[in-house]
């Protein structure tokens, strides 16, 4: 913990502050100690936490499908590579109920999407304090654990997949389809000057619905993840009432991570389902 | 003044989304009851469908919630 005296409110901020990266404003390069410091960094700074964890899961996603892939073969299966086969099966059955076209990347996307943020999200079910106390002990100040409760993760993920959206927008409807997806829907005509008075309302209503994808798909990840959170958090706070409010700090703990585990599986699956969709659309004429 | 009109803003920001999520969860299990009343073949189909849109609908008031606790513990302090 910092060496500041520790209250509750002290305790929440530690916990929500990243480990950060940057330009400190007399020009060296290093890390920030506490929130005003990492705040006057801007823009150009990295939340060294969000990046390691992240990157460390997605590799640990990466060497254990691959182990498994290596593994497979036509005997009976054993259980890790059951439940490997079981979400492969799964994410495919997804895709193929939701996505009609023809395209090799969606069902790899949709898995590692799910599989990788489906690991990012079970880093909330580890208790709060474990993690960051042992970085204190090795001398890091701050640590976050868990990369889909920091926007920058949330958000890094859903402008990939807009980008994808709009790469696949135009490359299967051509530039002049898109444009016309954009500006000649939902309001029609058939009288030319109606259709050009029509064209900047089609395009404001058509903008608000494509800009709102990716801030809906990011918000929604990262508002459920840093709720579950907070909750982990304050109710942290008990264990520094006396042993009554501890006990019941354990049992509440256990308590809201059993319901967490519904929200963790859950949101990871509709980011990888609205993912396919939205492929789906990007693929689909109008 | 100040601090009070804070617990306020925190208070109708977790009731409000309350009350809507209440109100939005109870029409969809409503339904997806009457739909497996219906049909209870459908059963496996409706319930993914059920938990998607059980997902959507709890995004907005969940961040509602977060601030609101965010507000209340982190900003004003206690």
């Amino acid at each position: 913990m910092a060496s500041e005296k520790l209250t509750s409110t002290g305790y929440i901020k530690h916990h929500l502050q990243n480990l950060t990266f940057g330009q400190h404003p007399d020009g060296t390069w290093g890390l920030a100690h506490g929130a005003d410091e990492a705040k006057e960094m801007g823009f150009w700074a990295i939340h060294v936490d969000t990046m390691f964890w992240s990157v460390f899961l997605g590799a640990l996603f990466l060497w254990l499908f691959r182990k498994a892939a290596l593994r497979a073969s036509a005997d009976t299966p054993s259980g890790f590579l059951n439940f490997v086969e079981w979400v492969i099966e799964f994410i495919d059955n997804n895709v193929r109920s939701s996505f009609s076209h023809k395209n090799d990347m969606v069902a790899p996307l949709a898995l590692t999407l799910f599989v990788w943020i489906l690991l990012m999200n079970t880093m909330d079910l580890v208790p709060v304090d474990w993690i960051p106390m042992l970085a204190s002990l090795a001398g890091i100040e701050y640590m976050k654990v868990v990369p889909t409760t920091d926007p920058n993760a949330t958000f890094g993920m859903a402008f990939g997949v807009f980008a994808l959206t709009l790469f696949y927008s135009i490359k299967v409807k051509g530039p002049l389809g898109f444009a016309s997806e954009l500006t000649m829907q939902p309001f029609q005509a058939n009288n030319p000057i109606l259709k050009i008075i029509f064209i900047p309302i089609n395009f404001f209503l058509e903008f608000v619905s494509l800009v709102a994808k990716p801030l809906s798909l990011s918000l929604r990840l990262f508002g459920n993840l840093f709720a579950g959170e907070m909750i982990f958090i304050l109710i942290a706070l008990l264990f520094s009432g006396g042993i009554v409010f501890a006990l019941a700090g354990g049992v509440l703990q256990w308590a809201w991570a059993v319901f967490h585990i519904l929200i963790v599986l859950l949101q990871a699956f509709i980011f990888m389902i609205l993912t396919i969709v939205y492929l789906e659309m990007a693929h689909s004429h109008h | 003044m100040e601090i009070a009109l804070m617990y306020v803003a925190g208070a109708v920001l977790l009731g409000l989304a309350g009350v809507g999520v209440g109100v939005g969860v109870g029409v969809l299990g409503a339904r997806f009851l009457e739909g497996i009343a219906r049909q209870p073949e459908l059963l496996p189909m409706l319930r993914t469908q059920f938990f998607i849109v059980m997902g959507l609908v709890d995004a907005i008031p969940i961040i509602g919630v977060a601030i609101s606790l965010y507000i209340m513990f982190a900003v004003i302090g206690g």
